[in-house]
C-alpha cells in the first residue's frame, strides 16, 4: 500500500494505492496522519482509484481521518471507490462523503 | 462438486492478503460472480485480521490461525480458528461498531462485514482457549448476474 500526498492551496489530496486492509493502513497510517494533520490543510481528497481492496480496517483508517479533519472544522472527501468499497462505505454510513463526478 | 482444503499460517498481518488469495482462488472452482468473490474475500479479511489484532498478546506461546474451506453444492464454507484469548462477551463484540481497541483505529464493523456479506455467521468463543469464526455463503447460482 503506498500513499502520495500532493497540496494544492488548502486542498490535499493523498491517493492511495495497493490493498487496505489492516497491514495496508497501518503501512501508511503515519502518512495519512500528517496529510491531514497539515495545519495548511482544510480539505481533504482521498482519491481511492488504485484501492485494489478494503476491509473495516480501511474503514477505521479513514473515519479517523474524517475526525481529524472535523475536529479542525474542515472537510474530507471520497473519489473513485470500487463497487466493493462503495458497499462497505455505505454499510459505515460514509456513503455521503464520496464525491460524485 | 464437493471440496476441502485446510491450511494452517501465522498471526501476522502479512498473512491477511495471503489468506484472502487463497480463499479466492479456492472459491473459484464454484464459478463465483466478481461480487460473490469480493463478499468472500472480505468477510476472510475480517476473521484473520481479527486473529491478527485481537487473538494474541506479545506472550502468547503460540500464534497460529488455522483456516479450513469446503465447498459443496454451491456452498462455500470457511472456518478460521485462533488459539487466543477468546471473546468473554460474543453478543457485545458482534455489535455494529464495538471495538476493544478504538485506539488502534479499529471501526468495529468486522463482524458486521462478515454477517452481512455471508449467509450465515457463527462465532464460538472460549476464554484463555480461542475463537472459532465459521461462515458460508451460496455461490454461482445466478447465472444471469455472470459477467
Ligand atoms: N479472534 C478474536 N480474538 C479475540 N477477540 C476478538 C477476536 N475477534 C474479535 N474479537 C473482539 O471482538 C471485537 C469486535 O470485532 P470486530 O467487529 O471485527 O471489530 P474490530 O476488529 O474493528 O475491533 C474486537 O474489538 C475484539 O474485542
Ligand atoms: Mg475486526
Amino acid at each position: 500500500m503506498r500513499a502520495t500526498c500532493k497540496r494544492k492551496g488548502d486542498t490535499m489530496t493523498v491517493s492511495l494505492s495497493g490493498e487496505l486492509d489492516q497491514h495496508g493502513a497501518a503501512a501508511v497510517q503515519d502518512k495519512l496522519k500528517a496529510c491531514a494533520e497539515d495545519e495548511a490543510v482544510k480539505k481533504l481528497v482521498v482519491d481511492m482509484s488504485k484501492v485494489v481492496f478494503m476491509d473495516s480496517s480501511g474503514i477505521g483508517a479513514l473515519l479517523g481521518r474524517y475526525r481529524t479533519m472535523s475536529e479542525k472544522k474542515g472537510s474530507m472527501v471520497l473519489k473513485n471507490p470500487s463497487d466493493q468499497i462503495n458497499k462497505l462505505l455505505r454499510m459505515a454510513g460514509m456513503a455521503k462523503l464520496v464525491e460524485k463526478n | 462438486m464437493e471440496n476441502s482444503m485446510t491450511m494452517r499460517f501465522l498471526a501476522l498481518s502479512g498473512n491477511e492478503s495471503f489468506a484472502r488469495a487463497v480463499a479466492s482462488a479456492f472459491f473459484a472452482q464454484l464459478d463465483p460472480t466478481m461480487a460473490e468473490l469480493a463478499d468472500l474475500k472480505t468477510a476472510v479479511s475480517e476473521a484473520v485480521t481479527n486473529c491478527v489484532v485481537h487473538a494474541y498478546g506479545d506472550d502468547a506461546p503460540s500464534n497460529y490461525i488455522t483456516m479450513a474451506m469446503t465447498l459443496k453444492d454451491n456452498v462455500a464454507t470457511v472456518v478460521i480458528e485462533d488459539t487466543g484469548r477468546g471473546i468473554a462477551d460474543v453478543e457485545q463484540a458482534k455489535q455494529p461498531f464495538f471495538t476493544s481497541a478504538p485506539e488502534l483505529e479499529r471501526s468495529g464493523m468486522g463482524f458486521s462485514v462478515m454477517e452481512a456479506f455471508m449467509d450465515s455467521l457463527t462465532v464460538e468463543s472460549t476464554v484463555g482457549k480461542g475463537t472459532r469464526v465459521t461462515m458460508a455463503k451460496r455461490v454461482g447460482g445466478k447465472n444471469d448476474e455472470r459477467e
